[in-house]
């Protein structure tokens, strides 16, 4: 099980790979599409490598639902 | 409708190519006569029997960074940086232009190959979950087209000619015909090509389209000489920045030349042969030639397509003799740069407009025994060195599997 502060930086590690956010922005408030620039096909690339990091699949009916870094974070905690 | 009989003016140049990282590097290599051509030395290419290519001379990563990389095909960030150079080498980025005027207009022959052949590897290897999203927007033909659109943000039209070979050429065209018909108050055409990878190399080697001079890379690439055995597959892309002569007079941009004539004709011949006489070919040419309201005399050089396969440049020989006849000094670039595909006719003109300013024609490479057919031997084919010239205006042709023949006339300013 990761820890909270395990699952935040390695979300941070993903965005950065896929997306070119700078790690330190990666924090629990921010909106994927509104504050860091992320579409929806970068959304698709997330969720796939959130799979591999984590071993936690993300349906999509629930991608469209995780707005934030920090809605990702409580969806990974809660399933894994 | 509207019309613009205006004249349209080239005010920026752009490319990527074998012999350079950009435009003035790619041009001073094709004048010190070097070669792009190498042989590949990875290990899938042992079976085959074409082993030669021209690959960039600089990689697109050290202009695009990362994270905009890797949503791009080899052919859309090769394209991208092209027209960015190209765009921001006419200043027309700069000029006031409204965004709903600018349009793009590139062409590819193949399109996002690595692409489609990259995800079809990792669908087999992971399954389709793993395959890309972006996938679709990087394998289709107007990929190139569409990256650069968003690069220079034109909202007045992206379109993507796709004629195998003729691509670059047509691309041209149409960039004239927007701004004739005006569409557009500014254009940026050009031509996309990065498909070196096995199945296209095998491709073309099963057609026997490709040189299998392994053991001699850069002399195996020669247009006009007894001994050619076929074309060498190059990868790159070259962009032109097309708008019409008086706003670019006023606002002060420097022009390379104008674009006053397209011409553009179908074999119905064969699909991939072309016409023994270059029937279609001088159809092209003599277009070119009426809309740009020159005759062949005007024209004091010629970039011809002579891709170094034994039918083609007999096929095209005999096609620049009877339209243009045998005064202009032609010159066959693909003798270095080897054969970008798509994006040969958008960079055969930019060496057009090249030598149009320098009052120069490149030497054509290679030729150790002219081939002895009666048109090439009466062409007026400059060998080996780059030759001063004194001419006002310059053709080249292009031509694609499909029966595709394109010729563009450029005059002076």
């Amino acid at each position: 099980m990761a820890s909270t502060a395990e699952i935040q930086s390695g979300l941070a590690e993903i965005l950065e790979e896929v997306a070119g956010v700078a790690p330190a922005d990666a924090t629990p408030e921010k909106s994927f599409t509104e504050d860091l620039d992320v579409d929806s096909l970068s959304m698709v690339e997330i969720a796939t490598a959130v799979e591999d990091k984590f071993g936690v699949a993300i349906p999509d009916d629930e991608l469209g639902g995780i707005k934030t870094v920090g809605d990702a974070i409580s969806f990974i905690e809660k399933h894994q | 409708m509207n019309f613009n009989n205006g004249d349209v003016v080239v005010t920026g140049l752009g490319a990527t190519t074998p012999l350079g990282a950009d435009v003035p590097s790619t041009w001073d290599a094709l004048l010190a006569g070097r070669s792009g051509v190498t042989r590949i030395t990875d290990e899938w290419v042992q079976p085959f029997p074409a082993q030669l290519v021209a690959r960039l001379a600089e990689e697109p990563a050290e202009k695009i960074d990362r994270v905009r990389s890797r949503r791009l095909d080899r052919s859309q960030q090769v394209a991208v940086v092209a027209a960015e150079e190209a765009w921001a080498d006419s200043g027309a980025g700069d000029a006031g232009y409204d965004s709903l005027r600018v349009a793009v207009v590139i062409g590819t022959g193949i399109g996002g190959a690595l692409t489609l052949l990259g995800q079809d590897d990792i669908l087999e290897e992971k399954g389709p979950k793993r395959v890309s999203p972006f996938t679709i927007p990087m394998l289709m033909p107007n990929g190139p087209a569409a990256a650069v659109g968003l690069a220079i943000a034109a909202r007045g039209g992206v379109h993507a000619p796709v004629s195998a070979c003729a691509s670059g050429a047509e691309a041209i065209r149409w960039g004239l015909d927007m701004l004739r018909l005006d569409r557009a108050d500014v254009v940026l055409v050009g031509g996309a090509e990065a498909c070196v990878h096995p199945l296209p190399m095998a491709g073309f080697a099963s057609m026997r389209a490709m040189s299998t001079r392994n053991d001699d890379p850069e002399h195996a690439s020669r247009p006009f000489d007894a001994g050619r055995d076929g074309f060498i597959l190059a990868e790159g892309a070259a962009c032109l920045v097309l708008e019409r002569a008086d706003a670019a007079k006023a606002r002060g941009a420097k022009v390379y030349g104008r674009v006053a004539g397209a011409g553009g004709t179908s074999d119905g011949y064969d699909l991939v042969a072309p016409h023994p006489e270059g029937e279609g070919a001088q159809r092209a040419i003599g277009a070119a030639l009426r809309d740009a309201g020159l005759t062949a005399a005007d024209i004091g050089h010629v970039n011809a397509h002579a891709t170094s396969t034994p039918v083609g440049d007999i096929a095209e020989a005999a096609a620049i003799l009877e339209s243009i006849g045998d005064h202009a000094a032609v010159a066959a670039t693909k003798s270095q740069t080897g054969h970008l595909l798509g994006a040969a006719g958008a960079l055969e003109s930019v060496f057009c407009l090249l030598a149009l300013r320098d009052q120069v024609i490149p030497g054509t490479q290679n030729i150790e025994q002219l081939d002895d057919a009666a048109a090439v031997q009466k062409l007026d084919i400059v060998r080996g060195e780059p030759r001063k010239a004194t001419f006002s205006a310059a053709l080249n042709d292009s031509f694609g599997f499909g029966g595709h023949n394109m010729a563009l006339v450029f005059p002076t300013a």
